[in-house]
């Protein structure tokens, strides 16, 4: 039941799975257990979305079926269950003056189930929230997400106040989004620029010293 | 000569020439002096001839205006916004110092004061939402259109946008969502008496007077605006202006998250309301065409790029509908000129199926030497100076940049030199050298 499980939540069949959601509630089975299947679907899912099998569509849609069987199940979560092993933190957010959140979202996905503990701050965040955010968590992995010219800015401002916070030497920072390239990555004195989520992926693996 | 011959009977080609004769000729436009006569006869005709894939006397090279006139002019983006008279200022100086060969007037320029009588919320500007410093107007994107509203929109799009869409996105129009469906002929006319006199819609009513004053005081600015700079000779950016189905249902009602989950939960009804839109984007694109000069249609492109969906999801959600409303246009005469943001290096093949030498791909970040080899001698080609080349970048890297375009795009002709997404703030000089690019590099010889 369990890998039907896991290939019907990554083949994205809603109605099937949640059927089998509640048939497995009903059956008394731990809350636990079914989370963590829909863990090893949603890796399947980022998988298939690094091998560019699943695009965007997919992404969201896999998340509007997590969010459904978390409602269902959470009810049945025992307080004591356990928390996931996490590879490391990750902070992210589009800089400030921008409001774009689809590319920074897909970001926290592929992060996510590929096992980083993703801090995403949301949008138009300003460098002093950020560097907040990265003193308070220890993340040693700093995502920049913008879509516009403007972007170029705040990201380089963002940089520069966690180098006036003493924090730069701590943390890696990648940065990316619509217009952002290598000479943004440059400008801003960011550590890397990703193309896409993927880029995302392996770049804080790298860093993080993981497989 | 078939000007005798009813509009309807012409032919794509012949309604399309007629349209480029009027472009040429300007019939009611006094220019300031025979140059000017000249410049605008010669900046027409190089754009007609990349349209139609001809060769030019030299590339032509587009600038669009973005908000950058007004940082060029030493001020800013909310200044412009809210003072007409600064905004008259900087788009008149932008005009005359770029010699690009069309200059865009400033009518997306909205006047700030407008939007806020009405309460508009799809967009966030500086003094409004954003920082006073923001250099771009924003846009809100969320659900403005229900997952189980599509058969009311299927039905009576006008009716949806009026009662729901409407009062949504303008606070001032909230009180339409009060008034009952649309459908009765006679009873329309006692609904809007009746409407007028209830005192929940009384705001409204005074907004729109407001809105309306203000709206008037702008619009002649940016009229006289327009005016100014095609009387100096430089045609304008374009005439009407378009969505492809599958962004209007994205952008503008259910939002990419509501839009890509259709496809799973209801595609059949997603196809179907794209469908629903073709006739009524026609409509609205070609009426507004038909006031303007130009004959070209803008579309800008946002959710159907390589990284947005699949293959598979671009042949069933994205291009058919778009297909469809492109082939209307040309039918029309008019001249479709897409601006893709984002990469389009795997619809290139898809894209090609469409008449020759009918439109114009304009590209942000698609790979230009493959878009030339695939649409080459096919479909007039331009875009890819970066935001950030112009942002980062040198006059010296901008003109290297710009011959290698000219070097891999231009051969044959079916070429225009311009930006792959407007611009904010640059070193004016990075603008000066993609024009100076255009006229010495560029020349067919």
């Amino acid at each position: 039941m369990a890998e039907d499980y896991v290939s019907l939540l990554a083949d994205l069949k809603e109605n099937e799975v949640l059927k089998l959601t509640r048939k497995r509630l009903d059956a008394g089975e731990e809350a636990m257990s079914i989370l963590n299947d829909s863990r090893k679907a949603m890796e399947i899912v980022g998988k298939r979305f690094t091998d560019g099998e699943y695009f965007l569509p997919e992404l969201v849609y896999s998340g509007e079926l997590l969010k459904e069987i978390t409602e269902m199940v959470k009810p049945h979560l025992s307080q004591s269950a356990a928390k996931v092993k996490r590879l490391g933190k990750v902070v992210i957010g589009t800089v400030a003056g921008d409001i774009h959140d689809i590319g920074l979202n897909i970001v926290d996905f592929v992060l996510d189930v590929n096992g980083f503990e993703v801090y995403n701050l949301g949008v138009d965040v300003p460098a002093e929230k950020f560097v907040a955010k990265v003193k308070e968590t220890g993340a040693p992995i700093l995502g920049l997400s913008g879509f516009l010219t403007p972007a170029f800015d705040a990201m380089k401002e963002t940089v520069e106040a966690l180098e006036a916070a003493g924090l730069r030497e701590k943390v890696k920072i990648m940065i990316g989004g619509g217009q952002i390239d290598d000479a943004v990555r440059k400008y801003a004195k960011a550590d890397a620029y990703g193309k896409d989520a993927m880029a995302a992926v392996s770049l804080a693996k790298e860093w993080i010293g993981a497989k | 000569m078939k000007l005798d011959r009813r509009w309807e009977e012409l032919t794509p080609e012949e309604k399309r020439e007629e349209r480029f004769k009027r472009w040429l000729s300007a019939p009611d436009v006094n220019f300031i002096s025979p140059e000017a006569r000249e410049g605008y006869r010669a900046r027409v005709t190089r754009i007609i001839k990349a349209i139609k894939l001809e060769i030019p006397d030299r590339v032509p090279c587009q600038i669009p205006t973005g908000s950058f006139p007004a940082y060029y002019c030493g001020l800013d983006l909310k200044t412009v916004v809210y003072d007409y008279e600064a905004l008259r200022r900087a788009w008149l100086k932008f005009a005359l110092d770029f010699d690009s060969d069309t200059v865009g007037g400033a009518g997306f320029i909205f006047g700030g004061r407008v939007y806020e009588l009405l309460d508009y919320k799809l967009f966030k500007w500086p003094g409004h939402g954003l920082p006073d410093d923001a250099s771009m107007v924003q846009f809100v994107e969320a659900e403005y259109m229900k997952s189980d509203e599509y058969d009311a929109f299927i039905n009576n799009p006008a009716d949806f946008m009026l009662r729901y869409i409407l009062p949504r996105t303008w606070g001032a129009f909230s009180p339409l969502a009060k008034l009952p469906p649309m459908n009765s002929f006679l009873g329309i006319a006692f609904l809007m008496l009746e409407a007028a006199s209830r005192p929940d819609f009384r705001p409204m009513f005074k907004a729109i007077k407001e809105a309306n004053k203000e709206r008037a005081r702008w619009l002649n600015v940016i009229t006289e605006i327009s005016q100014t700079i095609l009387e100096a000779g430089y045609p304008s950016e374009g005439g009407g202006m378009a969505l492809a189905p599958f962004d209007t249902i994205a952008d503008m009602l259910r939002g990419t998250r509501g839009a890509v989950t259709d496809m799973y939960r209801q595609p059949e009804k997603l196809l179907e309301a794209m469908e629903r839109l073709i006739p009524l984007s026609l409509q609205s694109a070609t009426e507004s065409a038909n006031m303007a000069l130009s004959p070209t249609v803008f579309i800008p492109m946002h959710k159907g790029d390589d990284t947005f969906m699949s293959d598979k999801q671009f042949e069933k959600f994205y291009w058919p509908s778009f297909r469809k409303l492109l082939l209307g246009l040309i039918n029309e005469g008019l001249v479709p000129t897409m601006v893709v943001d984002g990469s389009y290096n795997r619809r290139l093949e898809y894209i090609k199926d469409l008449p020759k030498a009918s439109v114009v791909w304009v590209f942000e970040k698609t790979d230009m030497a493959r878009a030339k080899r695939v649409l080459g001698g096919h479909a007039c080609i331009g875009g890819n100076i970066t935001g950030s080349l112009l942002r980062i970048g040198t006059p010296e890297d901008v003109k290297k940049y710009c011959r290698w375009l000219i070097d891999t795009c231009a051969p044959g002709g079916g070429y225009i030199l311009t930006l792959g997404a407007s611009i904010d703030k640059c070193n004016p000089d990075n603008l000066h050298a993609i024009v100076d690019t255009a006229k010495q590099y560029g020349v067919y010889k």
